[in-house]
């Protein structure tokens, strides 16, 4: 269990990273025991996998030319799922869009998901996900809506957190720094999440910053923060847990620096062996989450490998069904385009909507 | 009704929708015990308190992004831009956000702040702190614009913006927050963004202007109406949506249009303005369709600043070059 006391244990300072399971699943921290049962650790692995086969799914959709780009999550799965345990309805989950399990256990529909990186906005209704804001994709800016959505829930009397992610280039842009200021200001609970996946696109951590760690960027600001091994789900899941109760309690602001290593492509238009080797890859393998949490379950006696075909067979099924869903989704309406902008349309989008469309009549092609 | 310059104006606007909105909240930097640098926000915080009426880092992409967040969960936030050239730094948030919110989520979510800002010359100000950025934002899609050149409207305006479901973006002509005095209701009313207002009606010549170039203009209508011009004046009111209905009106009637701002020129409001009197009059014009703007020049500091702005005599030269066309 992560607690107050280990809070003041894990300097960041100190670039102590909080652990609880060596790459091998084996527990390392003295005294540790899950505060998860084995139902919901087994689930917990079921659900990171479901999320590594949509991912390898998506990248070769996307290389079918059925989907456009994509951003793989391989490698990172452990963060998402743990903050999907920890994330409640009533909080807010301000995405960057690097998070998909986190994403699915929110409410968001796969298909949703799919349609959105097909093309169409529409992917971003997210019609049974309460309190769940869209993909961010000018880097870092999103943090500040989570430090406004969490002002608001403390101005409301609401108990509710605001959960904002971000990656480690993130911590480069003034946005950044900004919402950590601000968030400790004001005294607003808000847990931000950095996912130092090393590379931002192609730009190595190194390039990045010259701070031994991410997370101490919280201190000067007077945010708690932690520093924690982002492919281990039991350290990940302990901290989130603990960062939304002591956000919550103490009205205060919390940083997590999750380190992991993006196994994938930045994007599916990125190409990694042009910057990063294979030996630094091999050297991430060893620590990947899903080995990690497999190994622990061995170990324990909980899981069987020998499943694991026939439940990845089973979600390719459900995969492709939720992907045909986003194929079939209806065309494009050229009202769409003009509706969405304000709450009523303005008479100038009518009128250029009205000439669009007479140019449509009379035979004009789109 | 009650005498108010705009200052006042916009004070009593924010006072009664605070009265009436918990959900409105007023921040910005020294808008809480200082009452803002032009003392808009002035006795605010006292009788709303600091969780509503507060200073914030000095950061403007903060305030932007965080008003964001706040909107998003249901309250409407007025944030306060010090000066015109200091919200660049805002701009992402403004642009790739605010004004975005409700079409990137198909309107499931909304982001209807209100930013308010003082802009444009003639305070004898250092630099960043006499910009005319109205351009920028009428160019963004998402955004409503609106500039105030009344008291009245100054109350009105502000009303409408807090109460749109969208966002606004309130420019405030700061040369004359103080200039004019004039009777406004002290009830609450409010004046439709969107719309524009015939402040003369004339027969010869349109002139079309907004903001602190209001007055300029009707000092130049002095000397036209000596000269026997009838000028038929209208306030823009609203830099988008613009009010293509009035500008058609008038200009089909007078044939002849000087579009007037202070703004620099090139890809200017005044561009916009042309642009909609061809479409829309065309066939009535008897001359060129005129602006008369800021230079595409930085506007200089104060020593040179006489040289940039539109004087009277100015404007009433252009109206006499198009009425002898």
């Amino acid at each position: 269990m992560f607690n107050a006391k280990t809070l003041e244990k894990y300097k960041p300072l100190d670039n102590k990273m909080y652990q609880v399971m060596d790459n091998e699943g084996k527990v390392i921290l003295k005294d540790w025991h899950p505060n998860l049962s084995p139902e919901q650790v087994k689930q917990a692995y079921q659900d990171l996998l479901f999320e590594r086969t949509v991912d390898n799914m998506a990248v070769s959709y996307q290389r079918q030319g059925r989907m456009f780009t994509y951003p793989p999550n391989l490698g990172q799965e452990a963060i998402h799922i743990a903050a999907g345990m920890v994330i409640k309805e009533e909080d807010w989950f301000v995405p960057a869009f690097r998070e998909l399990g986190a994403w699915l256990a929110k409410g968001v529909q796969l298909w949703e998901i799919f349609l959105y990186f097909k093309g169409s906005e529409d992917g971003s209704r997210f019609v049974g996900a309460n309190r769940m804001l869209p993909v961010s994709v000018p880097i870092a800016s999103q943090l500040l809506h989570a430090v406004g959505l969490a002002y608001a829930m403390k101005y409301k009397k609401e108990a509710s957190v605001a959960f904002g992610f971000v990656g480690d280039g993130g911590t480069s842009e003034g946005d950044f720094h900004e919402a950590l200021n601000f968030a400790a200001v004001w005294d607003v609970p808000v847990v931000f999440v950095v996912q130092n996946n090393q590379f931002a696109i192609s730009v190595p951590l190194k390039m990045q910053t010259r701070s031994q760690n991410l997370a101490v960027k919280g201190i000067a600001y007077d945010v708690p923060s932690i520093l924690v091994d982002g492919n281990d789900f039991f350290a990940m899941h302990d901290v989130m847990s603990f960062a939304r109760d002591f956000v919550l309690s103490n009205n205060r602001p919390l940083l997590i620096e999750a380190k992991t290593y993006r196994k994938g492509a930045h994007t599916t238009s990125d190409d990694p062996t042009r910057y990063r080797t294979k030996a630094e890859e091999e050297d991430w393998e060893q620590r990947d989450p899903a080995k990690r949490l497999q190994q622990y379950l061995i170990k324990n006696k909980l899981w069987d490998p020998a499943v694991e075909e026939e439940l990845i067979k089973s979600y390719k099924q459900k995969i492709d069904a939720e992907f045909e869903k986003a194929e079939n989704y209806h065309a494009y309406p050229i009202e769409d385009v003009f509706g969405y902008l304000y709450k009523e349309m303005p008479m100038e989008l009518k009128r250029q909507l009205n000439n669009y469309q007479n140019y449509l009549n009379n035979g004009g092609a789109k | 009704m009650k005498v108010m310059n705009m200052v006042q104006a916009i004070n009593d606007a924010m006072d009664i929708m605070l009265n009436e909105d918990r959900g409105v909240v007023v921040y910005g930097e020294d808008v809480g015990v200082e009452g803002g640098v032009f003392r808009v926000t002035e006795g605010l915080q006292l009788k709303y308190g600091a969780d509503r009426v507060f200073d914030s880092p000095l950061a403007e992409s903060g305030i932007a992004g965080t008003a964001l967040g706040m909107a998003v969960a249901g309250m409407k936030p007025i944030i306060e831009m010090q000066f015109d050239g200091f919200v660049f730094p805002a701009m992402n948030q403004i642009i790739s956000h605010i004004a975005r919110f409700r079409n990137r989520t198909r309107g499931k979510f909304s982001a209807p702040v209100v930013i308010r800002i003082p802009y444009g010359g003639g305070i004898n100000a250092l630099e960043h702190h006499s910009e005319s950025p109205e351009a920028y934002f009428g160019h963004t899609p998402g955004l409503k614009v609106v500039i105030p050149s009344t008291p009245y409207d100054a109350k009105g305006l502000l009303i409408a913006a807090i109460e749109d479901p969208d966002p606004v973006v309130y420019l405030e002509p700061k040369r004359i927050y103080r200039a004019i005095k004039q009777e406004v209701p002290e009830e609450k009313f409010s004046i439709p963004i969107g719309k524009a207002r015939v402040l003369n009606t004339g027969e010869h010549i349109t002139v079309i202007a907004y903001g602190a170039m209001i007055r300029e203009v009707q000092k130049a209508m002095v000397k036209a109406k000596e000269k026997g011009i009838s000028v038929e004046l209208i306030d823009l009111r609203t830099i988008w949506p613009i009010d293509r209905d009035t500008i058609r009106e008038s200009v089909q009637k007078t044939g002849r249009v000087l579009i007037v701002t202070e703004a620099p020129q090139s890809y200017g409001p005044a561009a916009e303005l042309m642009s909609i009197v061809n479409e829309e009059a065309f066939l009535s014009l008897e001359a060129p369709p005129t602006r008369l703007t800021g230079f595409d020049t930085v506007i200089p500091l104060p020593l040179g600043e006489k040289h940039y702005m539109l004087s009277p005599e100015r404007i009433f030269y252009e109206i006499e070059k198009l009425i002898k066309y």
